[in-house]
């Protein structure tokens, strides 16, 4: 049966396994919207903003795992996506985007509302394929839930002629992909697997450090039993957390800028570094020529490209996280390094992330201990900033995928819209936004959708009339010159938040802070918004100043 | 830090639309550098063949090597240059001959450089050579003296050595 280009494009997102589509319509992708009209099966989630909708896209995919899909129409609608496809890239999460683009005949003309998006997003996505013509649909979506779901996963972007959506034409689904060009190695080199082995075997003072790439590859399990078995301390980055339980006692907490000093300190001490899944980022790592001096270092990651591109390793495995890890598994044994193990206890019981009340403010680390000792089960979404930190550091998560941030790009806004998509991607879960004052109104609109769809989101802002992560580097490096970083003219939260029609609640004093969050748990006919006014000027530690190594982290001013 | 290095890749690309942006893009959003750069298809119409010159030290050249193997429509990055190999570069060259004695002495250098004369005016001659970049650097200076009027050069092309593929 002949279909129209659209109407292919549903049914093949179906087939995929595509039960939400985030999107804002508009002229040069109507076809498409116009299919997914009433469908029963593939639901569309009209969101307020494209960006919003990427990142719903984006929670969905980071908290199931699946490919996150998002549907825009062409020149603003595609410009709006960009912030939300690079969110995606910088963290590699799965996700499709598709964009309606002018008819065949104009493009190139500067057509009304035509933009090159292709040219636009080259750098920001794994791949991307502009359509001309309906014959194309079915192989480009298959090819690309493909290539955004293996490898080192990554957003894919479809652009789609607007005659290439109603243009009918006879259409063959793609049973299996196969791309000459694209191969991902997922198996280890036994060889390189055997030499780590031995590398962990000889080492005094090894440690465990594992990113988000061990939760992208669904191998907390591999990454549990690694260090259960060789009992040897382990850190996980800020993408990671959940991966490892940091409840456990080999748990040293996340590393670098802002990570414990007992996981910096394990770093500067150790001799050997085995990574799974974490690219020795410039926020884990410090001043290069400072890290890990010691250290032999292990590689395992699915990206050839992005070993060896920071630090010089020793021992690369190119591979998938959970078929290395398997592999490493059947070669190790307890590590005997008692003497280093007491050295990272003593550090651990030495320097906890810890704070101090100030006056009878609500201190934003009392606010996210109450968070964790309520919604301990929850799945976490935090923006950008200081509460994100606070967030990192005072909840101790436990499972892989309950904790979702924008931890590459640093993407304020990206929270609310990305818990809508992990609410209705998790719908038994609870799902608790961590949001910044400054974060929370870059995509404020997006409560709209979560109130139509009635989604129990816990919306919970660390407000602290600040962008408070700038004005802390200005209070500390700025000579306290608090240049465009004062938020004491947002409007009151909660008021807005009944304005929306959401429960709206604001909490200023310390004893407010355990009630409201039980209220909160209470209300699941909608989302809940507490606004907790909290100490304004409050810094987050220890640090790691910009620049210096990670033994020269600093743990609070005195 | 380590020494820069001139590095020949031979990229072997899907003949599509748009890749040739996907690969100069990857080294100016990463900052490498492209010294040449020469496309062609192959005689697979569905490969082309990209031959990119480039420079840095061992761990760019490395970086340059995985990226670009990173590309979706990337099918073989070759190092080239790693092994023994030829390469070969095509320039025209049009040089005012007003002068007439100038002419012949001008015909004698095409020569030294196995020169060909592919087009002859009275007031000009365009003259094709190949060779390596060193050869293609002293013909220019040298026919540079008579006055060059105009310059085209295709970029390096390379090719191991043996009977290695
Ligand atoms: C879109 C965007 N713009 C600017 C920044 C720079 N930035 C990083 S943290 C931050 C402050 C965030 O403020 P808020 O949401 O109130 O969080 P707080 O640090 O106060 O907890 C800013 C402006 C960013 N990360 N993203
Ligand atoms: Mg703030």
């Amino acid at each position: 049966m002949e279909l129209s280009g659209a109407q292919t494009l549903v049914d093949c997102l179906k087939r995929e396994g595509v039960e939400y589509i985030f999107g804002v319509n508009g002229g040069a992708a109507m076809p498409i919207f116009d299919a997914l009209y009433g469908d029963s099966e593939l639901e569309l989630i009209p969101m307020r903003h494209e960006q919003g909708a990427s990142h719903a896209a984006d929670g969905y995919a980071r908290a199931t795992g699946k490919v996150g899909v998002v549907l825009a129409t062409s020149g603003p609608g595609a410009t709006n996506l960009v912030t939300g496809i690079a969110t995606a890239y910088m963290d590699s999460i799965p996700m499709v985007a598709i964009t309606g683009q002018v008819m065949t005949q104009f493009i190139g003309s500067d057509a009304f509302q035509e933009c090159d998006v292709i040219g636009v997003t080259r750098p920001i996505c794994k791949h991307s394929y502009l359509i001309k013509h309906s014959e194309e649909v079915a192989d480009v979506v298959a090819e690309a839930f493909h290539i955004a779901s293996t490898g080192k996963q990554g957003p894919v972007i479809i652009d789609i002629a607007k005659d290439a959506q109603i243009h009918k034409s006879l259409f063959q689904y793609s049973e299996t992909v196969d791309l000459r060009s694209y191969k991902p190695q997922v198996d280890g080199d036994s060889t390189q697997i055997a030499k780590a082995a031995a590398l962990i075997k000889e080492a005094k003072c090894p440690i465990l450090y594992a990113g988000g790439g061990v939760v992208l590859a669904n191998a907390s399990e591999e990454l549990r039993e690694l260090t259960y078995k060789t009992q040897i301390p382990i850190t996980v980055t800020l993408m990671g957390l959940g991966a490892f339980p940091e409840t456990h006692p080999l748990a040293m907490e996340m590393p670098g800028m802002h990570g414990s000093c007992c996981a910096n300190y394990a770093f500067t001490g150790a001799d050997l570094v085995v990574a799974i899944g974490a690219r020795f980022d410039d926020r884990v790592t410090g001043d290069l020529d400072k890290f890990a001096p010691n250290a032999k270092k292990i590689h395992i990651d699915i990206d050839p490209s992005c070993i060896g591109k920071n630090v010089p390793v020793d021992v690369p495995i190119v591979g998938d996280a959970k078929n290395v890890l398997r592999e490493l598994n059947k070669l190790v044994d307890t590590a005997d390094i008692d003497p280093w193990r007491n050295q990272i206890q003593e550090w651990k019981q030495k320097y906890p992330f810890e704070w101090t009340q100030k006056g009878n403010k609500v201190m934003p680390q009392y606010v996210m201990e109450q968070i964790y000792d309520h919604y301990s089960d929850a799945i976490v979404v935090a923006d950008v900033g200081q509460h994100q930190m606070w967030a990192a550091q005072y909840f101790k998560f436990t499972e892989p995928r309950q904790w979702l941030n924008s931890g590459g790009l640093g993407t304020m806004g990206f929270s609310l819209p990305a818990a809508i998509g992990a609410q209705l991607g998790c719908p038994d879960k609870t799902v608790v936004n961590i949001n910044g004052d400054g974060s929370y109104i870059m995509t404020i609109q997006e409560l709209v959708p979560a109130i139509t769809m009635k989604l129990p989101l816990k919306i919970f802002i660390i407000n602290n009339m600040y962008l408070g992560m700038v004005r802390q580097w200005q209070e500390l490096f700025f000579d306290k010159r608090y240049s465009a970083v004062d938020y004491h003219d947002n409007p009151d939260f909660a008021l807005l938040a009944q304005a929306f029609g959401a429960t709206g609640l604001r909490v200023e004093h310390p004893e407010d802070v355990e009630p409201a969050l039980l209220k909160a748990k209470g209300i699941d006919d909608g989302p809940v918004v507490i606004d907790f006014i909290v100490a304004e000027e409050e810094n987050v530690f220890p640090m790691v100043p910009a620049g210096k190594g990670l033994g020269d982290v600093i743990r609070g001013l005195s | 830090m380590d020494k820069e290095e001139r590095h020949i890749f031979s990229v072997m690309v899907e003949n599509r639309f748009g890749v040739l942006a996907r690969v100069a893009g990857l080294f100016s959003g990463r900052g490498f550098n492209i010294d040449s750069l020469n496309v062609a298809e192959t005689h697979d119409k569905s490969v082309s063949q990209i031959t990119l010159v480039t420079h840095g030290d061992a761990q760019i050249i490395d970086q340059i090597y995985q990226h670009l193997n990173r590309l979706i429509d990337v099918i073989e990055v070759t190092d080239i240059s790693t092994g023994t190999h030829v390469e070969r570069e095509l320039l025209l060259l049009k040089i005012c001959t007003d002068d007439a004695q100038k002419r012949a002495e001008i015909l004698q250098v095409a020569e030294v450089f196995r020169g060909r004369v592919i087009d002859t005016k009275p007031a000009s001659l365009v003259v094709e050579i190949t060779g390596d970049q060193g050869k293609l650097e002293a013909a220019i200076e040298i026919f540079n003296t008579y006055g060059i009027l105009e310059l085209a050069r295709t970029g390096k092309i390379a090719m191991p050595r043996g009977n290695a593929k």
